[in-house]
């Protein structure tokens, strides 16, 4: 049992190792960090107030009092910023909890069953890959975005909608990498001798097989985060997202589109938010990637 | 080839059947009227209202509405814009030329980036240059086009005043000067698009070329006294594209998707555009026949990578 135990936590450890040498992959881990922490503890840290209008102060650049410049409102940019990475940030993990749920269980039953269960969802795997996500997902959101505004509050019902339409318009992938992984592993001894001495299917699928598709499914999450935010910026700067109240990044650059002449910055800080955070989490997925690949 | 094609086509229809119930059922359990506008207008009698609900065959059951809708749709009948009283099939026909002009063009123009940065960055792996390029592609991919956009719009229109900063779509092309006018008002569109898709197909073209590149089929040509050029031109290429093409075949989505935006950044006249009006204005026929045109777009476009690869690979079962 210790054996078993000692040969797990090398290979975490290995990858760990693997991961720490790959220089762009720790930037990503650090950049992440730094954005998660000022995130989270915004509040305290910087306590200007995200809503306190100004008309003096309307799109000033950046400055001593405002570092990152204010909107045509004169609110203070840098609040709007870090209140809106809380939204991003939550709706990117949240949906991606959401893609990794779906896509492992239908990648998984898929995989463990095959024969028509596996012609089924794999069918239905491939029409959700050949939908129209931006529009459809634009649609739903459009016309349900009021209902669920009074099912569950302005906020929290955009934020529910949203949440499970990216994930669910984006567990294919994994779906896919899974079934894959599965249809390999099921063949191979381990799993002939844990079926022999009695394991349940659902026993078979998480103790057995799922442990080895581990490393997949922490490498499509991680991706799968960046992409989430990508998502819900793009929703919001269509001005199909949260309510206006609520400072998103998308939102931050759908309203800073008219004053591009004026006052870029407006655009540039919000911009450069999302592509720092999207870019940092994709090297840490692809330094995961090969950090976890045996063959490296 | 044919019976192949035949098969391929008749695959097709289930998945465009499929999905045109998704974007009706959806529509259909919406909550709100599409005559809501109508309700608040004191002028119009419920009786009246009744009237137009009937004229617009809203009072009907869905799946009657649905098969009808369907069978009009086949026709090339897609109802009228509530907004403009227009066909629906009139207003796309304007629109769709300029997205698949700005589409094409910007994947034509990717591809062309592509191919010879990631055959290069393959080639003279873990070089300088090849850091440089994965570098840049990776950036590349990180930026999403509607900030790429919004960038170049600072930089080229504000900054530089080289381009304009809006599409003018009342312009005709009708002598040198308005032709040049369009070119300068489409450059900063396509680039947009074009540099997204060739820092991803950089990537996919990267890695395919370099699994190739282990083959032994390749030391056994290199070790005949072949060229390393003619090697890749004659043996590498072909079969990197196999990988190529399938993953160009998961990304089409991705293409019409950022076409979409960066038609809202710079107020190009296309149907991503036009979308997007229609929803701001509760036009459902329009939505519904737009969303279903992109439906038909993606699934024709991955056809076409299905055939692609069927001419690329010999291995591919007719």
């Amino acid at each position: 049992m210790t054996a078993v135990k000692q040969v797990e936590n090398n290979l975490w450890l290995d990858s760990w190792r693997k991961f720490k040498r790959d220089r762009s992959a720790v930037f990503g881990l650090v950049v992440v960090s730094i954005i998660t922490f000022a995130v989270v503890f915004a509040p305290w840290l910087y306590t200007t107030p995200i809503d306190k209008i100004d008309f003096l102060a309307s799109a000033a650049p950046p400055s001593g009092e405002h570092l990152f410049g204010t909107d045509s409102l004169g609110q203070d940019q840098l609040a709007r910023i870090l209140q809106g990475g809380r939204v991003s940030l939550t709706v990117g993990v949240a949906s991606m909890v959401v893609a990794i749920f779906l896509g492992t269980l239908v990648g998984a039953i898929a995989g463990f069953y095959g024969g028509i269960v596996d012609g089924v969802l794999m069918r239905i795997t491939d029409l959700f890959l050949a939908l129209p996500q931006l529009p459809l997902l634009l649609l739903i959101v459009y016309l349900f975005r009021e209902s669920m505004r009074q099912l569950a509050g302005a906020e929290l019902g955009v934020f529910i909608l949203i949440v499970l339409l990216i994930g669910g318009l984006n567990w294919m992938s994994v779906a896919r990498l899974v079934r894959a992984n599965f249809l390999k592993l099921r063949e191979m001894e381990f799993v002939s001798a844990a079926r022999a001495i009695g394991a349940k299917p659902v026993r078979l699928i998480w103790i057995h097989l799922f442990p080895n598709v581990l490393s997949v499914i922490i490498v499509a999450a991680t991706l799968s985060v960046g992409n989430a935010i990508i998502t819900e910026s793009t929703l919001s700067f269509l001005g199909l997202g949260f309510p206006p109240d609520v400072p998103t990044w998308g939102r931050m650059l759908f309203e800073a589109k008219d004053y591009l002449e004026s006052s870029p910055h407006m655009a540039i800080f919000p911009g450069l938010a999302i592509f720092l955070t999207v870019l940092s989490i994709n090297y840490i997925g692809d330094g995961l990637r090969d950090a976890f690949d045996p063959k490296q | 080839m044919r019976q192949f094609l035949i098969k391929r086509l008749l695959v097709t229809i289930p998945t465009l059947l499929a999905i045109s119930i998704i974007i009706f059922a959806i529509l259909a359990l919406a909550p709100g009227d599409p005559l809501g506008e109508f309700a608040t207008n004191p002028a119009i009698t419920p009786e009246v209202r009744e009237n137009i609900r009937k004229s617009l065959g809203l009072d009907q059951p869905g799946y009657i509405r649905y098969v009808k809708w369907f069978a009009a749709f086949i026709r090339g009948d897609m109802g009228y814009s509530f907004n403009s009283r227009s066909p629906v099939a009139e207003l796309l026909w304007q629109r769709l030329p300029t997205t698949l002009l700005i589409v094409g063009t910007a994947y034509i123009l990717g591809l062309l980036i592509a191919f010879p940065l990631g055959i290069i960055s393959a080639v003279k792996r873990y070089s300088a240059t090849d850091q440089i390029i994965t570098t840049i592609a990776f950036l590349g991919f990180s930026i999403p086009p509607f900030f790429t956009g919004l960038l170049f719009i600072i930089i080229f229109s504000v900054q530089l005043g080289w381009f304009p900063f809006i599409f003018n779509s009342t312009l005709q092309i009708t002598d040198w000067q308005s032709f040049v006018a369009q070119v300068r008002q489409s450059i900063m569109p396509i680039s947009v698009l074009a540099l997204y898709h060739a820092a991803i197909l950089m990537r996919f073209i990267r890695s395919a070329v370099l699994d190739e590149l282990k083959q032994e089929y390749v030391t056994t040509a290199l070790s005949k006294g072949l060229s390393k050029f003619a090697v890749i031109k004659n043996h590498v290429l072909r079969n990197a594209l196999i990988p190529v093409v399938t993953l160009i075949a998961l990304d089409i989505p991705a293409i019409f998707t950022g076409a979409l935006v960066t038609e809202q950044v710079f107020r190009v006249p296309g149907i991503g555009a036009l979308l997007i009006d229609s929803i701001y204005r509760s036009d459902t026929p329009v939505v519904m026949a737009i969303t279903f045109i992109y439906a038909i777009l993606i699934v024709l476009f991955n056809l076409i990578a299905d055939v692609v690869y069927a001419v690329l690979d010999p291995r591919v079962k007719y």
